[in-house]
């Protein structure tokens, strides 16, 4: 898909909670040997969300990055979408609360505003969704949110990598951006390889299944339909990024495709930080955004369990080394970490009911 | 949690303070307060704009809450510090990502937005400014 007028990426900005969890402690927790599972999952470490975050403080946070390198006020912002999984509220919009914050849409608040879900890649639908506002001519500048506090049930192999984190982008007219959007494709089909059930706590998942048919098939065919689109191989880009939902999948998906290792570890974050979901891919791109030098290429495919991927063509342009600076990379949040046991991690997480949850306190 | 909820209304009315740490500035004498007081406290001026106040600041005096009111149980052990903005402004909040015996006169800390209160499991989720030390 190409929009009728060129959009690009004005600003981006990251947030991982500073709280980490090592795979050893989480196996540990269930009395399980984490050296039979670590090559199958390649995620040493997973961020966890303090007891008083969630997907509206991260998304708030990655927001206020994402406006620092823009260099706009948030009042030009006539569209706020978050793609999560994990909304604070069943029913009421985070975008709601994120447009109030940061006071998109001026002092009138005259923006668009919604939460989307597509699992893992509903801050990617975000994204498309914006590209057609700012594409058709309809809004200047919209922002798009990938964040969730991931929710793997206790004891399953998703514990490992369910974690939190996020990534804000604002879009906007092509010449105003650091990196543009040259086209985007979308593959959509029904294959139910996870799901959550209304009011469960916990998704379900059908484990191999999730592979082949699910991830591979839905990035493979993004992937290969976008680049027959531009015309391009594997060779054409610099960097590509995939939605990352352990850290042995993105390798291998990349590899199947064409792509040397060396193109897909700069934008590999899962293996420090665990699965943000809907942050996935799209903090794995800013980590590449973070570094990238005019005129480099980026393929972007993100997967969205249920399932399907959004994949991007990204050029980037001059004037990217002046807003790298301009707020926190990736890798300083990555790198800014202080590690909980499984205790902690169970109050923070608020796995187990406390003393304050009953009636009798 | 037991049943009880806090007042929608009187957080909705705060939430320029609490969402993007817009107080008040006498227009009179200068002195700027958070939340916006409808009287300035120093002269008594009703001539009172909003401003947005900076996200810096450093901690003035702090103190160690281990019994929370109702609804903030969940948090303890906390921080609570009164905390001197970059414009002079003195403001009373939470610290996070911060454990108590880390906390300094002096520190230097930046406004985030967290969680600050819940209504048990179907009432209101309430978020506020609170302040963390500054990044790196």
């Amino acid at each position: 898909m190409r929009a009728s007028r060129k959009v690009g990426i004005v600003g981006w900005g990251v947030y991982v909670p500073k709280w980490r969890i090592k795979s050893e402690e989480l196996a540990r927790g269930w009395g399980r040997d984490w050296n039979r599972y670590a090559a199958g999952i390649m995620v040493e470490e997973k961020s966890v969300p303090g007891i008083d975050e969630d997907t509206f403080t991260i998304a708030y946070e990655a927001s206020i990055n994402a406006l620092k390198r823009a260099r706009i006020d948030a009042s030009k912002l006539r569209a706020v979408y978050v793609g999560t999984e994990s909304k604070p509220y069943a029913v009421k919009t985070t975008a709601t609360m994120l447009i109030d914050a940061l006071g998109a849409g001026g002092e009138g608040r005259l923006t668009t505003g919604a939460d989307y879900e597509f699992a893992c890649k509903a801050g990617t639908e975000a994204i498309q969704s914006i590209l057609g506002l700012i594409g058709s001519g309809m809004i200047d500048y919209g922002l798009a949110v990938g964040a969730d506090t991931a929710q793997g049930a206790p004891g399953d192999a998703l514990e490992y990598t369910a974690s939190a984190g996020g990534a804000a982008y604002i879009l906007g007219p092509a010449d105003k951006s650091v990196a543009v959007i040259e086209a985007s494709l979308s593959h959509v089909t029904d294959t139910p390889d996870f799901w959550r059930r209304q009011h469960e706590r916990y998704p379900a998942h059908t484990r191999a299944f999730t592979g082949e048919p699910a991830y591979f098939k839905h990035i493979m065919t993004a992937a290969k339909e976008l680049m027959a689109l531009m015309g391009t191989t594997p060779e054409d880009y610099d960097y590509a990024i995939f939605h990352q939902p352990n850290g042995k999948f993105p390798l291998r998906v990349g590899t199947r495709l064409g792509f040397t290792p060396d193109k897909i570890k700069p934008g590999l974050i899962t293996p420090y930080i665990g699965n943000t979901y809907s942050g996935s891919a799209l903090v794995g791109l800013a980590a590449v955004l973070d570094q990238a030098k005019p005129g480099q290429k980026i393929l972007v495919v993100s997967f969205g369990s249920g399932a399907g991927s959004d994949a991007f063509h990204i050029e980037v342009k001059e004037g990217i080394g002046e807003v790298q600076e301009l707020a926190p990379k990736t890798m300083d949040y990555v790198s800014r970490k202080e590690y909980v046991d499984y205790t902690t991690y169970a109050r923070y997480r608020r796995m187990i009911r406390m003393l304050h949850d009953f009636s009798a306190y | 949690m037991w049943a009880y909820w806090q007042s929608v209304p009187a957080h909705w009315r705060e939430l320029p303070a609490r969402y993007r740490l817009e107080g008040g500035r006498c227009k009179d004498c200068g002195h700027k307060t958070l939340p916006e007081e409808g009287v300035c406290p120093v002269c008594g001026s009703r001539n009172i704009e909003r401003v947005a106040l900076p996200r810096r600041g450093r901690v003035i005096n702090y103190s160690v809450i281990w019994n929370a009111p109702r609804g903030y149980e969940y948090y303890t052990p906390y921080v609570v510090a009164l905390i001197e903005l970059e414009d002079g402004t003195r403001v009373f909040s939470q610290l996070t990502d911060v454990h108590p015996e880390e906390v300094k006169e002096g520190m230097e800390v930046e406004m985030v937005i967290r969680k600050t209160r819940v209504s048990g499991e179907s009432g209101l989720i309430a978020y506020s400014y609170k302040f963390r030390p500054v990044l790196g």
